[in-house]
């Protein structure tokens, strides 16, 4: 038995989030008293490798197979679930990421498992297995219990504290069986946004709506993330009128996204808005209207107009950083 | 090459949810229903891709399973200008068993492509299309942000972490898409609604799926605590705050 993490890699190299997914699927491992043991694929150095074991994990399995290079959701469903099958995974954890989205379910269907996507805590029953989720875009929550034998739970980045837990951590090499005979989506083209701190990644998330009034006012907000060493963000009509790119777009048809911090700059804070932001542990919210629907989801505001607000704010944390 | 796009029935996005029975099931009254919308911008791209004679998309089909109140959501689809619809006469419990009606649908039929909304505003799982994919054992892409499809080609942009890739996909396939996708949903004209009166929904019975997951109960949302307000013209005292008390930064 054990409890089985996809500990995904990018170019060789884990994230925050793959330690996020250690911590949790060792917690839960010692919940269902077995091992954790985590999955890589491609190619990983073993000093890379042997990280995870300072969060719990003490097997890794690692698979580097030619068919499993380019990201073709149906073959490596089939690897991991090899490898769910070798170490009798009786739970299995993703993140709730872009790959844990394309992975996750197509592994329930291979495994027969019943899978709970997107959870930000430990289950609070084992038998029955029982886990709380966020659904109607954070309008409620359901404890949804888990029939099956082999259990699937997707982990919404940033909802974990790394927990340092060093075990003796040893590393396996693995042979999936693939089929030859499928055809895998072919890459064109690769872009990648270099340099960019993800608006997923971050922990701390500037964000910027119609009361920036501006395309060309958003120097001050980039300057204040660029202090906080946070991404930056925006509500919908600011994509939607291209004052800033699509994929900064936050909310419920945008990225869904829970930081520690998320600072909202002019922006009213409309139902679809909420939704991508509401899992964030801080809420801070500039508006010039006392009664915009952002200032019941923050927990800290100043009533003000953000070009007055913003350059005051950025000289008072220029203070701060500098002592 | 046809295509058909799963749509789901959920409630309005601006209704703020209500309880029922203790948090055993979640108050319907009053709840306006619609399409899920990222199915919706699904289904606006199919019918672009129709429209456009280069594309060799000769038909767009739309599959719901659910119940038969979610018939007025199946005809403002094809008002909008689906071919024609399925339903499976099933209320799902979760998305395995969604999946496994949709399967259904799909091996007596002959689509080519499959659309499917990254997730349902309800649910918020993300589930389906892959959950097909792997039934049907077709290929799937997930995160699609942009498709063309060119005599039967199809090309797709894929979000991944930190970047897109573009990728040639071979049909059979299921793409999940997300936003970018289309620019707005269509809208249904009058003409569509009249003619919607007359497409067909095939209906058929529940073929014995099971659900693997049961919702034990809901709870709300945890209130959050008011605001706490700081003068405009002292913002150190907000970040002695975001330092002290709350610890972000």
């Amino acid at each position: 038995m054990a409890v089985l993490i996809y500990a995904e890699n990018w170019e060789g190299k884990f994230k925050k989030l793959t330690f996020e997914l250690a911590s949790y699927g060792a917690q839960l491992a010692s919940m269902i008293q077995t091992q954790l043991v985590a999955v890589s694929i491609g190619e990983v150095a073993d000093e890379e490798l042997l990280k995870l074991g300072n969060y719990g994990v003490s097997k890794v399995i690692s698979l580097n197979h030619p068919q499993l290079q380019s990201f073709d959701s149906r073959q490596i469903t089939r690897a991991i679930a090899q490898v769910a099958e070798q170490v009798e995974a009786s739970a299995l954890v993703l993140s709730a990421n872009n790959s844990g989205k394309a992975l996750a379910p197509r592994l329930a269907v291979r495994l027969k498992a019943g899978i709970a996507s997107g959870v930000n805590q430990l289950p609070t029953s084992i038998s029955p297995f029982v886990v709380s989720k966020k659904v109607f875009s954070g309008g409620a929550f359901a404890s949804l219990t888990i029939n099956t034998t082999v259990k699937i739970l997707t982990l919404l980045q940033n909802s974990m504290e790394l927990k340092e837990q060093i075990v003796s951590c040893t590393i396996e090499r693995f042979e999936p069986t693939l089929d030859g005979g499928l055809t895998s989506p072919k890459v064109l083209e690769s872009h990648k946004h270099a340099g960019k701190i993800l608006l997923s990644d971050a922990e701390i998330v500037v964000s910027g709506g119609r009361g920036m009034k501006s395309a060309d006012n958003w120097a001050p907000l980039l300057e204040l993330a660029e202090l906080l060493n946070a991404a930056t963000a925006c509500s919908r009509p600011i994509s939607d009128e291209g004052w800033r790119p699509h994929d900064e777009h936050t909310g419920q048809t945008g990225k869904i996204i829970a930081p520690n911090l998320y600072i909202a700059i002019g922006i009213s804070g409309a139902t679809q808005h909420i939704a991508g932001v509401s899992s964030s542990k801080c809420i801070v919210a500039i508006n010039n209207d006392k009664s915009a629907p952002i200032f019941e989801s923050a927990q800290y505001g100043i009533v003000g107009d953000a070009a007055k607000v913003l350059p005051k704010l950025i000289d008072a944390l220029k203070v701060i950083k500098n002592k | 090459m046809n295509i058909l796009v799963c749509i789901s029935n959920v409630p309005d996005t601006t209704v703020r949810i209500k309880l029922a029975d203790n948090g055993a099931t979640i108050d319907n009254t009053g709840i306006q229903w619609i399409i899920n919308p990222w199915d919706e911008l699904a289904l606006t791209r199919a019918l672009e891709l129709r429209d456009d004679p280069s594309s060799g998309v000769k038909q767009v089909s739309v599959a719901h399973v659910g119940l038969v109140g979610a018939e007025p959501t199946i005809r403002k689809a094809l008002a909008i200008g689906a071919d024609n619809a399925y339903r499976v006469n099933c209320d799902p419990a979760d998305a395995f068993q969604t999946a496994a009606c949709l399967a259904s649908i799909v091996k007596n039929a002959s689509f080519d492509l499959i659309l499917c909304g990254i997730e349902s505003s309800d649910y918020n799982g993300s589930n389906v299309g892959g959950m097909l994919a792997e039934m049907l054992d077709w290929v799937s892409v997930s995160g699609v942000s942009f498709l063309k499809v060119e005599n039967g080609s199809i090309t797709v942009n894929r979000e991944i972490d930190g970047g897109r890739e573009t990728l040639q996909v071979q049909s059979p396939c299921v793409c999940v898409v997300q936003k970018g996708i289309a620019k707005e949903p269509r809208i249904a004209a009058m003409r569509g609604i009249m003619q919607a009166r007359t497409k067909t929904i095939a209906v058929s019975e529940w073929n014995g799926a099971e659900s693997l997951t049961t919702v034990a109960s809901y709870q709300p949302p945890k209130a959050r605590p008011s605001c706490k307000f700081f003068d405009a013209d002292s913002p150190e005292k907000l970040l002695e705050a975001l330092q002290n008390e709350a610890k972000v930064i």
